[in-house]
């Protein structure tokens, strides 16, 4: 793409360059070039383990990335009101997926996430995501704004998706749309008593998912005492980063990928800390915190609450997913089943946040008469 | 919440869904006040959810910190342990020899096969198989490969080399998995004593097969008597000597006369242990326990020291060897005719058969018969090796076998008889059994007393004489006291009676004689003549001189000086004077 665009230009693909968030977009290339690296370098050992070819693993997501990158172009070119109006279709789209999953969905590992069309894999999840973030946005901002009751609605959406990814089961999912459905409601203005009484219940909700989901029992206890239950992956991971020391072992010499099933997807960061080393790690973390950061920094002066909410869902919604992936790796809290944005392996998590993220630059993109984009 | 409404028609409900499609329309900013309220709002609380982020990416940092530098040592702990637990173990217990030097191990190495059903051109793939790895018929594989079965070995034992070689071909349908095998470092040096082992790691023959049982699944090794040390120099200089005089073959022995322990055993021709199949049976054959050879007169130590300790002849005695006996239809002779009366140590240092015959009627057939079951010589061999031979002993013992014994024919016995009874000749008259694993330091076994002190003391100054004055002197190493006898005895012929021209070359003796420490015997099968020995194969040219080395080469080894000593010979004031035509050879 030809980067002379004369700030004239007001064709689309000119108004795009000269509105579009450059800095976030140059991360998350960078986030996406150093996914490529760590798949490329953890998945052939996983690949060998299932029998795959090598690089079976490698070539399915190789396929995968150019189709998110026309996503993310193409959801950044939208305006906020068409990402209103797909948002709140595909919303619709992804609850019936939701419910189909459920019925028809193969069991993986313990947990119905996957919906089979014709070879091709998807988790409904994923998508479901940034679509809640959106339509939750303008469900609030309308209640805000309009003789409705937002809040109310809101959270009946919320607990229709919630309950439907806690049936899979999928806790992480689960927590992500809570987390996003709770920071957009703090930020819609809810009254600070039902902010402390939420604390109240997200603790309650978490007491209760230990004491009646057995897996997550299991990992809360393994979390909390280094001797119960299956210690086995995450003591891996932190060896693997002790390994790595500042500068790492090298890429392709680590030895964790052999021994970690999920080495491609949940613990890569783990591989990034054994091959890359500390300095490389940090960049990672750098760069999410900085896409995190600046997008919040940017909507500081956003004069639309749609765009506001919506934004902030789609970006808690990208920094939740890769803190607990984190988190999770480095033993700062239980294991999830979680990837890492743009870096981990697997295909829908990868359309799906390219998707969110071309959504989040659309909505973010310098808008002049940004009221007139209100809903 | 005002709410301020100008005109109904500019209030817009919700659209379904969001659905607003094709609507397009002007909003009219209502709520300016409530709005801003809201974003406010919405602006400060999010920079408080800005906050709670920034702080969590800082947490994550830190963490990374904390696991990467200052949790290193825990990482130095983890990869210690680590190859500790995936250390290599073998299922097969090594064999050492009596100073630990490795003489057969088990080493982690790759197999190669393949599925033929997979191979699509056997005849392409055999020919890239057989190019990287020696040891591979092209031929045979090609069969294989051809073959409509699912299994096929391609190698097994490969080198890391080799494996690697393989990998590279990247032939679909040849597949390579783990492997153990079998390796003797010390090639052929071991052979008949070690043994080897079948491509299953499974012992076929000597001590390999012996201690099968022990061996697998052993962690400690095996420890051998021997020595590779003394090893290698018999073997050198018996090779020197079978090379030199076109022998056939030629085996050699090393024992320590107070323990027992065989520290050097020789079997001449010998083969690669790691391709037994590509050797003959001939050079498989262990001569120095399963050959049964007639040794000659080396069998007059023995047939002496009957005659000496049943009492039936003293030093002092002597006969007239100057008349061949003539028994029924035979004649005894000497090699080397002599005139008139010799005494005995004379009949022992000239070899004089005639003399020894004598002696031994003296003594009598019962007595030589008893005699010779006492030192071991008429049953079967018991060293620990599963090829142990048996002695040709006469159906029936006449006088005439009786006789014809005492000189070394008509009594074949293997070589490992003859060190160990020329053992208890020497070190006090003690018979031990003769054993091949290494005794702990102090074990001494217990053996049967043979003779007396007394007539082992005469045995050595007897022996020491033939290599001081007689027909072994060429095995004098000095400063050593070599003692022992020689002995060249003809073959016997396939079709019955002896091979004038075939003969066994033997010296059995032992060192140093004040104190004896060491029996060596060494023989080669079929020695020829050479200008250089003046057209003699005899002992005395073939076999002592290699003694003489081994006994110099051994000395520093095992810890021995030449000593230069005053009087050479006789040094037991037991002994009266003995005068050898003439000379006196005895002191006091």
């Amino acid at each position: 793409m030809s980067l002379t665009f004369n700030r004239t230009d007001t064709s689309l693909l000119g108004r795009w360059w000269w509105t579009v968030d450059r800095w976030t977009l140059v991360s998350l290339l960078l986030l996406m070039g150093i996914g490529c690296v760590l798949i490329i370098t953890a998945s052939p050992s996983v690949a060998n383990r299932i029998g795959m070819d090598t690089f079976g693993l490698v070539k399915r997501q190789l396929v995968w990335l150019p189709m998110a990158l026309a996503v993310l172009f193409i959801a950044s070119l939208a305006t906020p009101r068409w990402v209103r109006r797909l948002s709140v279709v595909a919303m619709a789209g992804s609850i019936l997926l939701l419910i189909l999953t459920l019925i028809i969905g193969a069991e993986i590992k313990g947990a119905t996430r996957w919906l089979s069309f014709g070879g091709l894999s998807v988790q409904p999840a994923e998508f479901a995501k940034p679509f809640f973030a959106v339509t939750l946005a303008w469900i609030l901002a309308t209640g805000k704004q309009e003789d409705f009751p937002g809040m109310m609605v809101a959270t009946g959406l919320w607990l229709l998706v919630s309950s439907l990814l806690a049936l899979q089961p999928d806790v992480g999912q689960t927590a992500i749309i809570t987390g996003i459905f709770l920071v957009q409601l703090f930020l819609a203005g809810l009254p600070m008593f039902w902010v402390a009484g939420l604390a109240v219940m997200v603790i309650s909700a978490f007491l209760g998912a230990y004491f009646t989901m057995p897996h997550v029992t299991e990992r809360v206890n393994a979390f909390l005492d280094p001797e119960a239950g299956d210690r086995y992956q995450i003591g891996r991971s932190l060896e693997a980063f002790m390994n790595g020391g500042l500068w790492g072992q090298g890429p392709g010499e680590g030895t964790i990928k052999q021994y970690l099933p999920d080495a491609h997807a949940d613990f890569i960061f783990a591989v990034a800390g054994e091959e890359l080393g500390l300095f490389a790690c940090l960049i990672i973390v750098s760069l999410f915190a900085f896409i995190v950061l600046r997008g919040f920094a940017r909507l500081l002066h956003e004069e639309s609450l749609f765009v506001l909410l919506a934004a902030t869902g789609l970006l808690v919604q990208f920094g939740f997913q890769a803190l607990i992936n984190m988190g999770s790796t480095l033993h700062l809290m239980p294991t999830k089943g979680m990837t890492l944005p743009f870096i981990s392996y697997g295909g829908s998590s990868l359309v799906a946040l390219a998707l969110g993220m071309g959504m989040l630059l659309a909505l973010t993109r310098r808008r002049a008469g940004a009221e007139s984009e209100e809903p | 919440m005002i709410r301020k409404r100008n005109e109904p028609a500019n209030y817009r409900p919700l659209s379904p869904c969001g659905l607003d499609v094709g609507q397009p329309k002007t909003w009219v900013v209502e709520l300016e006040g409530a709005r801003k309220a809201a974003l406010e709002t919405g602006r400060t609380r999010l920079i408080v959810s800005a906050l709670v982020f920034a702080l969590a990416f800082v947490m994550i940092g830190l963490r990374l910190v904390d696991l990467t530098l200052l949790q290193s040592d825990a990482s130095a702990q983890i990869a210690k342990i680590a190859p500790a637990n995936t250390e290599w173990r073998s299922g097969r217990a090594d064999i050492v020899d009596r100073n630990g030097t490795v003489l057969a191990t088990t080493l982690p190495t790759n197999a190669v096969y393949a599925n033929p059903r997979q191979i699509r051109n056997p005849d392409e793939v055999a020919g890239r198989l057989a190019s990287v790895l020696k040891g591979v018929d092209e031929e045979r594989l090609k069969g294989g490969l051809a073959s409509d079965r699912s299994f096929t070995w391609v190698g097994r034992c490969l080198s890391p080399r080799e494996t690697d070689a393989v990998n590279g071909l990247g032939i679909p349908g040849v597949y390579l998995q783990h492997d153990e095998c079998r390796y003797y470092p010390h090639d052929d040096l071991f052979s008949h004593v070690v043994g080897y082992s079948d491509i299953d790691g499974q012992g076929i023959a000597g001590m390999e097969k012996t201690f099968e049982e022990k061996l697998r699944g052993g962690k400690a090794p095996l420890e051998l008597s021997l020595d590779m040390r003394l090893q290698h120099i018999m073997a050198e200089e018996l090779e020197a000597a079978m090379t030199e005089y076109s022998g056939i073959g030629a085996s050699g022995l090393i024992m320590d006369v107070d323990t027992g322990e065989i520290l050097s055993m020789v079997s001449l021709p010998t083969f690669d242990p790691d391709r037994p199949a590509a050797a003959s049976d001939e050079a498989r054959f262990n001569r120095a326990t399963l050959g049964v050879y007639e040794v000659g007169s080396v069998f007059k130590i023995f047939s002496a020291a009957a005659a000496l300790d049943a009492g039936a002849v003293s030093l002092e005695d002597g006969y007239d060897i100057s008349k061949p006996i003539r028994i029924s239809r035979f004649t005894i002779n000497d090699f080397k005719p002599k005139d008139g009366w010799m005494s005995i140590p004379e009949i022992f240092l000239h070899s004089s058969n005639i003399g020894t015959v004598h002696m031994a009627m003296e003594a009598g057939t019962k007595a030589i018969q008893d005699y010779f079951g006492k030192f071991g010589l008429l049953k079967r061999g018991a060293v620990e090796l599963p090829e142990n031979g048996s002695p040709l002993v006469p159906a029936k013992w006449r006088e005439i076998n009786t006789m014809t014994i005492s000189y070394g024919h008509g009594l074949a016995v293997t070589p490992v008889q003859v060190v160990r009874a020329l053992s208890a000749m020497v070190n006090g008259g003690e018979l031990l059994a003769p054993t091949l694993v290494k005794r702990r330091p102090g074990e001494r076994p217990v053996g049967e007393q043979v003779i007396s002190e007394q007539t082992s003391a005469q045995m050595r100054w007897l022996m020491r004489l033939v290599v001081a004055e007689g027909t072994g002197r060429n095995a004098e190493a000095p400063g050593y006291m070599v003692g022992g006898k020689t002995g060249t005895a003809d073959k016997l012929k396939a079709s019955g009676g002896y091979d004038r021209n075939n003969r066994i070359a033997s010296f059995a003796g032992a060192f140093p004689m004040d104190d004896p420490q060491y029996a060596i015997f060494a023989m080669v099968d079929e020695p020829k003549p050479t200008e250089k020995s003046y057209g003699y194969a005899t002992a005395g040219w073939v076999v002592a001189p290699a003694i003489k080395k081994i006994v110099q080469r051994m000395g520093p080894v095992v810890g021995l000086e030449p000593r230069a000593l005053p009087s050479e010979v006789g040094p037991d004031p037991l002994f009266v004077p003995v005068h050898l035509k003439g000379r006196s050879v005895a002191s006091q």
